[in-house]
C-alpha cells in the first residue's frame, strides 16, 4: 500500500536522522523536514520573504531545486511530478504575489486531489496585518483551494507542523497543503531533536477500510446484475489500485469505463475497455452508463462533465455502488443505494478475496446479451474521422500517430486544456496508470510544458510529451527557459489550429458561429521562439510529415523540441454532449449539427 | 427544515473561518453561529443553526467532518435536544408604556437589566422561537435595538457531544 508505505519510510528516515539535540534556525528545521520525508525536488522561486530558506538550501546537496520562471509553474512542475510518481510534490515560493502567482497552480492540485506541500514565504510576523511590502493573507487567500494550511508562528512548531503536512497530504483523500512561513520564523533559532516519527491529530483520522458488510452487500448486488457497468476514475489512480481493478473487471468479465482523470487504469488495448465516457466520450461509454442496471464507481464523483444533466441521467432506473475515500463526494450529485467508504484499494483487495469464495457467478447469457449491444454501439466506431484531403493536417492523426509511434516505450503524455486535451484523451490509448497527466477538475491552460518538466526530471529515461495547443502553451512558455537550465528534454506536440479550439466549437455550435476573440491573429513564430530558448523547433504543415517530424523529434532525445503542427481549424472534437444534455444525446460530427 | 448543527473544534486561530468559508462557498446558509471553548480550552464548541432539504444537510455534515480541525459534528435535529438563545432589547419605556414592558418581560420571564428614565433593556433567555415570540407581542416601534447570540443547542439525557 503506497500510503502507508511512504509514511513508513518517512517514519524510518525521521529516526535515522534523529540525533542529539542541535541549535538551529527555522529554515534548517524545514530543510532537514523535507529530507526526513524523502524530498528529492523543490520547484521554486526565490525573494525577500524566503532568503533564509533558500539559504539553508544552498548548504545542502541532497535535494534538487528547480528554479522556474513563473510561480504558477512552479506549483504545476512539483504537481506533476506527484501525478506521475504518486510521492508528494514540493513547491516553494515567497509571499505576496508569489502566493498569487501559485495559487492557479494550488487550485489545480485540489481539484485533482494531488498530494503536495506548498512552501510559501510570509513577512514577519510582527509585520502580519499592516501591509508590509509583500505582504497577502496567504492562509485566507488558499484557505478555499487547500486540503489545509498552516501559519507556522514559532519556530518551535516547525518540525510537527511539517509533519502534519506530508502527513494531511498524502493520507486520505489527497490534496495540497500549503505552510506558510514568516520571515523571522524562518530565521529563530530553537533545540531540534529530530524529525517526529509520528503524527497525533485528534481530528483527523482517515479511515482505508470499507464495511465488509456494505462490500458484500455490493458484491451480490454486482454479481447478480444483468447490464452491469465498471466507471472507475481518478481516485484509482491515487490509491495505486489499478491491478486490483483489473484482477476485478477480469475475473467479473464487465464492461469498463475510465474518466478523464482515470485513463490508463484500466488498459485502454482490453476489449472489456470501452473508452472514456462523459462530454467527449465514446457512444459506447455513455450508452452503458445510462442503460446499465447496476453501476458500480469507483474513485470517481459523477462530475458534470461525466454524466451531463442529472434529470437525464436519473431516467433510467439503475442501481448505484459507489467506493470512494471522501464521505462528501458519495450521494453529492447522484443518489447512491450502496456507499462505501474507504481507501480504493482496500476495498477492491476485499473484494476480490470475497468473490473468490461467492458460489454465485454473474448470470453468462445475460453477460452475453448486454456485451452484444454494447458491440452494437461500439460498431459505430464513433471515434472515426474525416482524413480529409491531404492538404491539411488533422489533429487528430497527430495523436494517433504520436500513439502508433510511441505505445511500446511506455511514455508520458501531459496535455494543456482544450480541444487538443479531449483528441490526446480519445486517441491516445492509455494502458498504464499515471501516464496521462492532465487538469482535469480545474481545466487549468499552461499546465502542458511544467507538468512535462516535473515529469522528466523525476522519470529522465522516459519519453515525455506534452500536447498542447498554440493558445495553452503561451500560457507558461517561459518555462522552456527551464527545460534548458535543468536538462529536462521534453516533445512538445503543438496542435496549432489558430484558434482557441474548443471555445471555436462551442461558439460554433451553440452561438451559430459568433466567434467571439477566440481568434488568434498574431502568433510567435514557434520554430524561432523555441531556437530562442536554445531548443529545436519544427513547423509541420502537411500530413505526410507528420510521421517524420515525430521521429526526428524522438531521434532527438537529449534536446527539448517544439513541433509546431498546422492542424484544420475548423475541425471540432466529437463525440459531444451539449451542456445541460443527458449523455446519450450525443452529436456525432458536424452532420449532427 | 430548521437544523441545529454542532461541532466540536480544535481552538485555532482561523479555525473558525474554515466553517464560515465553507458555508459560504458552498452557498449554504448560516442562520445563526455562536462559539466559545469548552471546559479543555483546546477545544471550540460550535453550534450552527441552518436550514436545507435532507440532501444538503447531509452534504454540510460530510464537509464539516472533512475539515482537518473538526474533531466532531452531531445534527442535534436529529434526536431529542435543548436549545437556548440570550436575547437582549432595548425598548422605549416612557409613560404607561413603562408598565406594559415590564409586564411583557414578566410574562416572557425576562429580566430588566438596564434602566433609564426613557428605556429598558430586557434580557431573555429561551428558544429562538420564544424570543421571536416576545418581539411580536411587544409593540414594534418600541424596539429601539436587539441582540441575540442565536441558538446553542445540547443533547437530553444521555445524548453527549465530546472527544
Amino acid at each position: 500500500m503506497e500510503i502507508s508505505k511512504a509514511e513508513l519510510q518517512s517514519a524510518a528516515q525521521a529516526s535515522a536522522l534523529s540525533q542529539t539535540p542541535i541549535e538551529i534556525n527555522g529554515s534548517d528545521i524545514l530543510v532537514k523536514s523535507l529530507q526526513a520525508e524523502g524530498v528529492q525536488f523543490v520547484w521554486g522561486y526565490p525573494g525577500g520573504a524566503v532568503l533564509h530558506i533558500y539559504d539553508a538550501l544552498y548548504k545542502q546537496n541532497t535535494i534538487e531545486h528547480v528554479l522556474v520562471r513563473h510561480e504558477q509553474a512552479a506549483v504545476h512542475a512539483a504537481d506533476g511530478y506527484a501525478r506521475a510518481t504518486g510521492e508528494v510534490g514540493v513547491a516553494l515560493v515567497t509571499s505576496g504575489p508569489g502566493v498569487t502567482n501559485a495559487v492557479t497552480g494550488i487550485a489545480t492540485a485540489y481539484m485533482d486531489s494531488i498530494p503536495m506541500v506548498i512552501i510559501t514565504g510570509q513577512v514577519p510576523t510582527h509585520a502580519i496585518g499592516l501591509d508590509a511590502f509583500q505582504e497577502c493573507d496567504t492562509v485566507g487567500i488558499t484557505r478555499p483551494i487547500v486540503k489545509h494550511n498552516f501559519l507556522v508562528k514559532d519556530v518551535r512548531e516547525m518540525a510537527d507542523i511539517m509533519k502534519k503536512a506530508f502527513h494531511i497530504a498524502r493520507t486520505g483523500r489527497p490534496g495540497p497543503v500549503v505552510v506558510d512561513i514568516p520571515k523571522d520564523v524562518s530565521f529563530k533559532r530553537t533545540t531540534y531533536t529530530g524529525y517526529p516519527t509520528s503524527v497525533d491529530m485528534r481530528s483527523y483520522n482517515p479511515v482505508r477500510k470499507g464495511h465488509s458488510g456494505q462490500i458484500r452487500k455490493a458484491l451480490q448486488l454486482l454479481v447478480g446484475a444483468k447490464r452491469p457497468f465498471i466507471y472507475t476514475g481518478g481516485g484509482v489512480l491515487l490509491s495505486e489500485a489499478s491491478a486490483e481493478l483489473r484482477t476485478l473487471v477480469d475475473m467479473l468479465g464487465y464492461p469498463c469505463t475510465n474518466t478523464l482523470m482515470g485513463l490508463g487504469a484500466y488498459p485502454a488495448s482490453d476489449r472489456k475497455f470501452l473508452g472514456m465516457l462523459g462530454m467527449h466520450g465514446t457512444i459506447e461509454a455513455n450508452n452503458a452508463m445510462q442503460n446499465c442496471d447496476v453501476l458500480l464507481a469507483v474513485g470517481a464523483r459523477f462530475d458534470d462533465r461525466v454524466i451531463g444533466n442529472p434529470k437525464h441521467f436519473a431516467q433510467n432506473e439503475r442501481k448505484i455502488i459507489h467506493i470512494d475515500i471522501d464521505p462528501s463526494s458519495i450521494s453529492k450529485r447522484v443518489k447512491v443505494d450502496i456507499p462505501i467508504v474507504g481507501d480504493v484499494k482496500d476495498v477492491l483487495t476485499e473484494m476480490i478475496g470475497m468473490l473468490r469464495e461467492l458460489p454465485a457467478k454473474p448470470d453468462p447469457q445475460s453477460l452475453a446479451a448486454w456485451w452484444e449491444t454494447i458491440e452494437a454501439w461500439r460498431s459505430r466506431d464513433c471515434l472515426k474521422y474525416d482524413h480529409g484531403s491531404s492538404d491539411v493536417i488533422k489533429p487528430q492523426y497527430v495523436v494517433e500517430t504520436l500513439w502508433n509511434m510511441t505505445k511500446d516505450a511506455d511514455a508520458y503524455i501531459t496535455s494543456d486544456v482544450g480541444q487538443h486535451q479531449m483528441w490526446a484523451a480519445q486517441y491516445y490509448r492509455f494502458d498504464q496508470p499515471r501516464r496521462w497527466i492532465n487538469s482535469g477538475g480545474l481545466g487549468t491552460m499552461g499546465v502542458g510544458i511544467p507538468y512535462a518538466m516535473g515529469i522528466k526530471l523525476a522519470k529522465p529515461d522516459s519519453e515525455v510529451y506534452c500536447v498542447t495547443g498554440e493558445g495553452s502553451v503561451q500560457m507558461c512558455i517561459q518555462e522552456l527557459s527551464t527545460c534548458l537550465q535543468y536538462n529536462t528534454p521534453i516533445k512538445i506536440v503543438a496542435l496549432n489550429n489558430r484558434y482557441l479550439g474548443m471555445v471555436r466549437q462551442w461558439q460554433e455550435i451553440e452561438y451559430s458561429g459568433r466567434y467571439s476573440h477566440s481568434y488568434m491573429d498574431a502568433l510567435p513564430d514557434f520554430v524561432k521562439l523555441a531556437e530562442a530558448y536554445g531548443h529545436v523547433g519544427m513547423l509541420i504543415e502537411r500530413p505526410e510529415d507528420v510521421e517524420p517530424a515525430l521521429r526526428e523529434a524522438r531521434r532527438l532525445k537529449d534536446r527539448t523540441v517544439f513541433m509546431d503542427f498546422r492542424t484544420d481549424p475548423t475541425e471540432n472534437v466529437f463525440p459531444m454532449v451539449q451542456a445541460g444534455k443527458g449523455i446519450t444525446e450525443m452529436l456525432l460530427g458536424s452532420e449532427d449539427l | 427544515m430548521k437544523h441545529i448543527i454542532a461541532v466540536l473544534i480544535e481552538n485555532e486561530a482561523g479555525a473558525l473561518s474554515r466553517v464560515v468559508g465553507l458555508f459560504s462557498a458552498r452557498g449554504y446558509n448560516i442562520e445563526s453561529l455562536t462559539v466559545a471553548p469548552t471546559e479543555d480550552p483546546s477545544l471550540s464548541r460550535i453550534t450552527l443553526q441552518t436550514s436545507g432539504s435532507d440532501d444538503v444537510i447531509e452534504q454540510i455534515t460530510k464537509h464539516l467532518n472533512r475539515l482537518i480541525e473538526v474533531v466532531k459534528v452531531v445534527d442535534l435535529t436529529e434526536g431529542a435536544y435543548t436549545e437556548r438563545e440570550l436575547m437582549m432589547v432595548k425598548v422605549r419605556a416612557v409613560g404607561k408604556e413603562r408598565e406594559e414592558m415590564k409586564r411583557m418581560a414578566d410574562i416572557f420571564r425576562g429580566r430588566v437589566i438596564d434602566v433609564t428614565d426613557k428605556s429598558y433593556t430586557i434580557e431573555l433567555t429561551g428558544d429562538v422561537a420564544k424570543n421571536d415570540a416576545f418581539l411580536e407581542a411587544i409593540e414594534h416601534s418600541a424596539i429601539l435595538e436587539t441582540v441575540r447570540t442565536g441558538a446553542c443547542g445540547i443533547g437530553r439525557g444521555e445524548r453527549i457531544l465530546r472527544v
